[in-house]
């Protein structure tokens, strides 16, 4: 006896676009047994994680506010992704870029008079600041062959106690009673509110904007093609003409941008000021969100936006039920395991051989 | 039910060593194999003829325990047998060399051999042994060298060995077409006959796989008109990888309305002298390579094409193109540089489908549906459209690196006819190939590639394949180089991709 994987002739697109649909309810199903086996009923679970989240105004604030980083992230990480490149460090360019647009907030703090230039300014300098810190992996690379996924990775904790060290140090609030916080933003140096008196910031526009724009490259333009080549038959690229350094470069300081701008919208928006930690890791959930979106953009929203629900849920579900917080984490992990499983049932039929067949 | 070898039987066994009977393969709706019985006696060399897509390769994996039949039985001596891996069929002693290599890239040659050898054999053993038979035959090996920095000629070899190795009764060869007594010939899944190739010519075998009359190739191209228009000059380069060959000194000219032939033993310097030539390695003098006078030695590819060359690699799959990718994406990737498929960074999906539609047409790929995945075509359909999408933008130079490689019969005429087309309109066509038929057939002139370095082209009347055979050995005279022919298994190695005796 033994399971064959036989390729399909070609795939269907109703089969590859709900693949994620029952890769999700069967996620569901395996989490509703762990849920009951904690003792606690699965339909009340079911009601905590994935309904109560979507039926209130705040929550579902909270939900647009953990999915525009998340998707901003992972759409950029789709173009190192797609040609082969493994940008492990995003969650290092989203700090470099949060500190270095918290910066310009810190410096102009105070300034009376012309202060419009000064979000746009901060916003440049996350961005710039991301493209900046993922040349390092990227020449790296490009130059020398060093691989990518190890430079990347440590250069994630190199930001994280650069962040540290200026938040408890040159950039903290003299005035803070030694909080390791810098001051709190000037009103010209945050993002505004979509609504009044809620938590809702412009910064969940620019997520929505990258999506469209990463679409159209990555889907239309000959930039995008050359990534999907040099990803999928590096010598087919070369013989193409498309160049591999070039390419590197260019996807890194994407990712990177991406990353840092991130970084920057949500310290101007949520946070408000520099703290030692800016992230709870959305550099790391980002690359299972590009994962889970197939490395579509508008897959990556959806994705961020489903990782986001049940994080918004698991929260609650600590609260409300007692259900540890792994136990959130176990089943995005579950999520991703069979939503890439199910990507395998799109591209080959599964038969038994039977022992006694000939 | 499978078992071990068995004690010899006598020779004279009337039983066939091996036999198939009613051999039945499906894959989904499509019937693969249709009822098809094979017998194969011991002391035989027998022939499966057909073209791409007749069920020949499905055939032989059933033979080597790599597919099982939806219905039939495979006999041994006369008993049913069940060959439910290749391990079963390698402990009857059947051995296989494949058409499309079986071979794991980031091993080395004796890591790759090992593979299929007994467990628990040591490395120094195996290493030993296979230069012993490198030495019998002229199969040379470097048993530390990684797969990935070979070549396909070179890749071949290492299965070849790696099947002698097993002493195996039955020896499975794709794509080697020579020293065959009986043939059985498949069309479209079944057998339509069976006949004895030493008796049949190049061109009524073909007629027996098709089912219609293939053209031979016609017209050889008129004497070469006009001035030169692809020149090599001293063009010497370090060997760019560990494993690769440098180039010494080549000085080559192909004039207009001529196709000059460079023969010569896969890893002899073809794929560097290739990659000089599209750019993609550069050269170290501007002057060493010139496309219609103009110096490119440090162009790139592109900037090449824009002057008017084309460029068809050895590897189809990954090189030539992108498997992944549509053909109308394939068409992209080379033509973009010299028609009108992106206008303002981005591509002209449109235009790229109508194009490679055009090539589809004109060069009769078959694939599946309007526009396949370059890798679900067969070699041959793949490696004509390849070849089309250069011929198609009617280039005044084109350099093809093993232009029918693994190509079936009726494939390969209609390339090589296409080859002698384009010259006969005035381009200058240069033919890297290790198929000495080929050169004979379809070049001017000839030169042997060997160890790097070009002998003087020889036009074709004032020269033999005896000639060209020594100097791909490597012998200009004594002394004897490393590769000299010594076998009937070298004869097998070296015309790997022959097709008609």
């Amino acid at each position: 006896m033994r399971l064959d994987l036989v390729p399909r002739a070609r795939r269907s697109p109703l089969a590859a676009s709900l693949s994620p649909v029952l890769a999700f309810v069967t996620a569901v199903l395996i989490g509703g047994v762990a849920v009951s086996l904690l003792g606690v009923s699965p339909g009340a679970a079911f009601a905590v994680y994935f309904v109560a989240p979507l039926s209130e105004l705040w929550s579902l604030q909270e939900i647009a506010l953990k999915a525009a980083p998340l998707a901003l992230i992972a759409t950029g990480l789709a173009f190192c992704y797609r040609a082969n490149l493994w940008n492990i460090g995003a969650e290092g360019q989203f700090v470099v870029g949060g500190l270095a647009g918290g910066w310009v907030a810190v410096a102009t703090h105070g300034d009376a008079g012309f202060t419009v230039w000064i979000l746009p300014a901060m916003l440049v300098a996350g961005t710039l600041a991301g493209i900046a810190y993922a040349m390092i992996p990227a020449l790296l690379r490009a130059r020398l062959g060093v691989s990518e996924i190890l430079t990347s990775l440590m250069l994630v904790y190199v930001a994280e106690l650069l962040l540290d060290y200026m938040a408890r140090g040159p950039l903290r609030d003299p005035a803070g009673f030694n909080f390791p916080q810098s001051v709190a933003f000037d009103e010209a140096a945050r993002l505004p509110y979509l609504m009044e008196g809620e938590t809702l910031h412009a910064g969940v526009l620019v997520a929505l904007v990258a999506t469209v724009l990463a679409t159209l490259v990555l889907g239309r333009s000959l930039f995008g093609f050359a990534t999907r080549v040099v990803g999928a038959s590096p010598r087919a690229a070369r013989f193409a003409g498309f160049s591999e350094a070039r390419l590197t470069l260019a996807a890194f300081a994407i990712s990177g941008g991406a990353a840092g701008l991130a970084g920057i919208v949500e310290v101007a928006g949520r946070i408000g000021q520099l703290q030692p930690t800016i992230s709870p890791g959305y550099g790391f959930t980002a690359i299972i969100v590009a994962f889970l979106g197939r490395l579509s953009p508008l897959g990556i929203l959806i994705a961020a936006l489903v990782i986001a629900v049940t994080t918004i849920g698991g929260e609650a579900a600590q609260i409300d039920l007692r259900l540890p917080l792994d136990l959130t984490r176990a089943f995005q992990g579950l999520l991703l395991c069979l939503v890439l499983g199910a990507d395998v049932l799109t591209r080959f039929r599964v038969r038994l051989v039977s022992g006694a067949t000939r | 039910m499978a078992g071990g070898t068995g004690s010899a039987k006598p020779a004279d066994d009337p039983r066939p060593l091996f036999g198939a009977y009613g051999i039945v393969k499906r894959f989904g709706s499509f019937t693969a194999n249709d009822h098809i019985d094979l017998e194969i006696h011991a002391g035989e060399i027998h022939a499966l003829l057909g073209e791409n897509g007749a069920g020949k390769s499905t055939l032989m994996k059933i033979l080597y325990g790599l597919l099982e039949p939806t219905e039939g039985v495979v006999t041994h001596r006369g008993a049913a047998v069940r060959l439910r891996n290749p391990e079963a069929a390698r402990r009857l002693g059947i051995g296989m060399v494949f058409q499309h290599f079986s071979l794991c890239e980031n091993l080395t040659v004796a890591e790759n051999v090992a593979l299929v050898m007994e467990r628990g054999l040591r490395r120094a053993v195996l290493a030993e042994r296979i230069a012993a038979l490198g030495e019998t035959y002229g199969l040379k090996l470097e048993p530390d060298r990684p797969v990935w920095s070979l070549s396909a000629g070179e890749r071949q070899r290492i299965e070849i060995v790696r099947c002698l190795l097993q002493n195996p009764k039955l020896v499975i060869l794709d794509e080697v077409r020579r020293l065959c007594a009986r043939a059985t010939i498949l069309r479209g899944g079944r057998v339509v006959g069976a006949c004895d190739p030493r008796s049949e010519t190049a061109a009524s075998l073909a007629a027996l796989m098709v089912g219609a009359q293939v053209q031979e190739v016609a017209a050889r191209p008129a004497a070469p008109r006009g001035g030169e228009r692809l020149r090599l000059e001293r063009l010497s380069l370090p060997a760019p990888g560990l494993h690769a060959t440098a180039l010494d000194d080549i000085s080559l000219g192909v004039r207009g309305g001529e196709i000059l032939g460079i023969a010569g033993i896969a890893g002899n310097g073809q794929a560097e002298l290739f990659a000089a030539l599209s750019g993609e390695i550069p050269a170290p003098e501007v002057e060493a390579v010139r496309i219609d006078g103009t110096a490119v030695g440090q162009l790139g590819v592109n900037a090449r094409r824009r002057l008017g060359a084309a460029f068809v690699p050895e590897e189809r799959n990954g090189h030539a193109a992108a498997p992944g990718l549509s053909l109308s994406e394939n068409v992209v990737l080379t033509r973009r540089a010299t028609a009108p498929l992106a206008r303002f960074g981005l591509v002209r999906r449109r235009a790229a489908q109508a194009l490679a539609a055009r090539i589809i047409d004109a060069f009769d790929v078959r694939g599946a549906g309007p526009d396949p995945a370059a890798g679900t075509l067969s070699g041959g359909n793949l490696q004509k459209f390849v070849v089309g999408r250069e011929i198609q933008a009617e280039p005044g130079i084109l350099v093809v690196d093993q232009p029918t490689w693994g190509v079936d019969a009726a494939a390969a005429a209609r390339i090589r006819q296409a080859l002698i087309d384009l010259a006969a309109r005035g381009s200058a066509v240069l033919v890297i190939s290790q198929d000495l038929d080929e050169l004979f057939e379809i070049a001017g002139s000839i030169a042997v590639l060997h160890a790097g370095h070009l002998s003087a082209a020889m036009p074709r009347a004032q020269t033999t394949r005896e000639a060209v055979g020594l100097l791909m050995g490597g012998s200009s005279g004594p002394p004897i180089g490393r590769d000299v022919p010594v076998g009937p298994t070298a004869a097998i190695a070296r015309t790997e991709i022959a097709h008609a005796p």
